[in-house]
């Protein structure tokens, strides 16, 4: 085994990494907190935030309202854009002055680039895409759940020895809580040394598109293949329902539909009401982005598709006929809004 | 760089997703009749690191690590355009967490040597962490670029730019060599095997086997003994519909539609989403 860079007896609290861009928290950090505030307060642990960058101080201000006891708050010009190196190199030296026995990171795109990245330069275990938290009543061990191939079993992984305890969590998996402090948490601001040699990556351009989040939405109509030269019926559909469109990768591929609507394991987590599901085979890698829901309506012409075993509602026909018929139906009675 | 451009690929070696099926009773995947395949972003890692030797020449190295029936796919791989394939196969690698598994790869990548590039796919369909490129950056201390659509070489050829997908958007990143890259999924139509290529390397096996005594790592660092994380148990299977109705609505598609909208008007006032009469 290797050597752990410090000791479950050195450990203690609960550390969460705050992810921002432009001057807003990431949606998954505040969610993450809201988790490990419930962690915390079952094992008494100190729950700290930890917010990186440049020129923190209008967003260090309003973390500090959030339900934390506290702020650390690691600022340097090289931290000024995201790089895996530089971020890796400075949370590294803070983690091994402060010891956190439990570090939380969004896994997004960096906070995973950062996670992988950090876990081997602490020699720690890392667990990946947690779909849950919880403690283990007998040893205090930290529980990450996660599931394999998109969802088909679960796996419960601790991490006995090492420290911190590292996990990532997917967003849209935990719920966030409006909990605020009335008065700010201590903010302490750690001075790191970081060499440019720590940052051999620069960031020549940032394209951004608008986004739809549909990770919160309350009815989904998604498409799959299946539905392959549909999209103004999909579309009518969803304009009855006043839903959300959503795609399997395959829809999003072949470029019908954006990557901000893609459902699945390389996708968006939802949790609507309501999904119907057109012209998807229900491979698990789309269907643990679904399994939320409450209501899971499925059209496909394939009677075994597995999509079927997903679904509270199936019909099995060619989707068109169908579909046009459903939205004829809602236009004429009008119902569906909300 | 110097001298010619060597990328080498990590493929990792999965059942098809599709082909693996969930046993209810014993709560563990049933693999066995599923077959394997390359996790598909790595095959898109392949495409692109032939693409980059069809246009700067150099040449192209295979890293897996897994059992001994991995061999023939590697020469598949190997048929698309690769040089030269290195299958790591050792029960001691067996049971590895994104740590001993980070670490075995780049036991491997160093003892290859001379590798500018190396290749990842953005995350396996099995593991689906996409911790394993961070984490190989991070052992050999090199710079990482993840979830990249394109790379190209700028006028010095020391130094790539990769155009890789973020939270909004994308971003371009100028990385020095050498580096690790992983590619997202589909990002490119990965090519056929050369059938005549794949009869020459018949003749002339260019997959190197290494166990664990052939790479200088300590190997109480390697597979399960090396892992700081363990299964501590396995749930019940999420998800697999275990909860849904699996109701099928049958009739006419004038039927069906009817049924459905039924059900689903009812199911939006029962919600508290009332469907507004019109
Ligand atoms: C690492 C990895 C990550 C992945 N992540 C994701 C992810 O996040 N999201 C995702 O969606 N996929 C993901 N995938 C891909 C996934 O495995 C499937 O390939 C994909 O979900 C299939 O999309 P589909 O159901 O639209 O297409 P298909 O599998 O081609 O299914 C189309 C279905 O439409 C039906 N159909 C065709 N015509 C009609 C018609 N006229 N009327 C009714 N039905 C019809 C067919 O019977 C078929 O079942 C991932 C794969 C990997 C390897
Ligand atoms: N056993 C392995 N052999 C070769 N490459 C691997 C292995 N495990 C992971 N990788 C590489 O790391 C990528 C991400 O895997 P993961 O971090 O498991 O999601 C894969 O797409 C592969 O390119």
């Amino acid at each position: 085994m290797i050597d752990p860079a410090y000791t479950p007896a050195e450990a203690t609290g609960i550390w969460v990494f705050l992810e921002h861009d432009r001057g807003q928290l990431a949606p998954v950090s505040l969610e993450m907190l809201a988790k490990a505030r419930e962690l915390a307060s079952k094992s008494g642990a100190i729950l700290t935030g930890l917010l990186m960058g440049h020129e923190l101080d209008a967003i260090a201000g309003e973390a500090a309202h959030l339900d934390l006891d506290r702020l650390v708050v690691v600022a340097h010009p090289l931290l000024d854009a995201f790089t895996a190196e530089a971020y890796a190199h400075a949370a590294r030296e803070v983690i091994l002055r402060e010891r956190p026995d439990i570090l939380l990171l969004g896994a997004t795109p960096y906070g995973r680039d950062l996670a992988g990245r950090l876990a081997v330069t602490l020699r720690t275990g890392l667990t990946a895409d947690c779909t849950d938290l919880s403690l283990d009543a007998a040893n205090g061990l930290l529980l990450g759940e996660v599931s394999g191939f998109g969802g088909g079993i679960l796996a419960t992984i601790a991490c006995a020895n090492h420290r911190p305890q590292m996990a990532t969590v997917r967003p849209g998996v935990f719920a966030r809580t409006e909990a605020e402090r009335a008065a700010a948490a201590p903010i302490e601001r750690v001075e790191v040394d970081i060499p440019a040699s720590a940052r051999p990556v620069t960031v020549v351009a940032r394209h951004r598109q608008e986004r739809a989040d549909i990770s919160r939405a309350d009815r989904l109509v998604v498409a799959g293949a299946g539905a392959r030269g549909q999209l103004p019926l999909i579309e009518a559909l969803a304009g009855a329902l006043h839903a959300e469109i959503g795609a399997t990768r395959v829809a999003v591929d072949e470029g019908w539909a954006g990557r901000d609507r893609q459902i699945g394991q390389t996708g968006v987590i939802t949790h609507p009401k309501l999904a119907i599901v057109c012209g998807a085979s229900g491979a698990t890698q789309f269907t643990v982005g679904i399994d939320q829901a409450d209501l899971v309506v499925a059209l496909n012409s394939d009677p075994e598709a597995p999509i079927f075993e997903q679904a509270d509602l199936c019909v099995v026909d060619d989707l068109l006929p169908v579909v046009r018929a459903l939205v004829a139906e809602f236009e004429s009675r009008g119902e569906g809004a909300p | 760089m110097n001298g010619e451009l060597h990328s080498l690929v990590c493929l990792k070696v999965v059942p098809k997703s599709e082909e693996v099926s969930v046993d209810r009773e014993s709560k563990t995947l049933d693999r066995g009749h599923a077959r394997s395949e390359i996790n598909p972003p790595d095959m898109n890692a392949l495409e692109m690191a032939l693409a980059l030797k069809d246009r700067h020449g150099g040449r192209v190295s295979l890293l897996s690590m897994g059992p001994p029936f991995v061999a023939p796919m590697l020469r598949a791989a190997l048929a698309m355009g690769a040089d030269h394939a290195y299958l790591l196969s050792d029960r001691a690698f067996g049971g590895a967490d994104t740590l001993a598994t980070s670490l075995t790869l780049a036991a491997a990548i160093r003892k290859i040597g001379d590798v500018d590039l190396v290749l990842c796919g953005e995350e396996s369909s099995d593991g689906a962490t996409a911790q394993v490129p961070p984490g190989i950056a991070a052992w050999l201390d090199l710079p990482q670029a993840t979830y990249a659509h394109s790379v190209a070489f700028d006028d010095t050829r020391d130094h790539i730019l990769v155009v890789r997908e973020v939270h909004d958007g994308e971003e371009t990143l100028d990385v020095p060599l050498p580096a690790v890259l992983s590619v997202k999924v589909s990002t490119n139509e990965p090519r056929f095997m050369d059938t005549a290529r794949l009869v020459c390397l018949r003749a002339n096996d260019p997959v190197t086997t290494w166990t664990a005594a052939d790479l200088d790592v300590d190997p109480g660092h390697l597979g399960g003994a090396g892992s700081p994380t363990s299964v501590t148990g396995l749930g019940e299977v999420a998800g697999a519909g275990s909860g849904r109705r699996r109701e099928v609505l049958k009739g006419t598609p004038e039927e069906e539609a009817h049924l459905l909208y039924e059900r689903i008007t009812e199911f939006l006032r029962s919600a508290g989403m009332p469907a507004r009469g019109g």
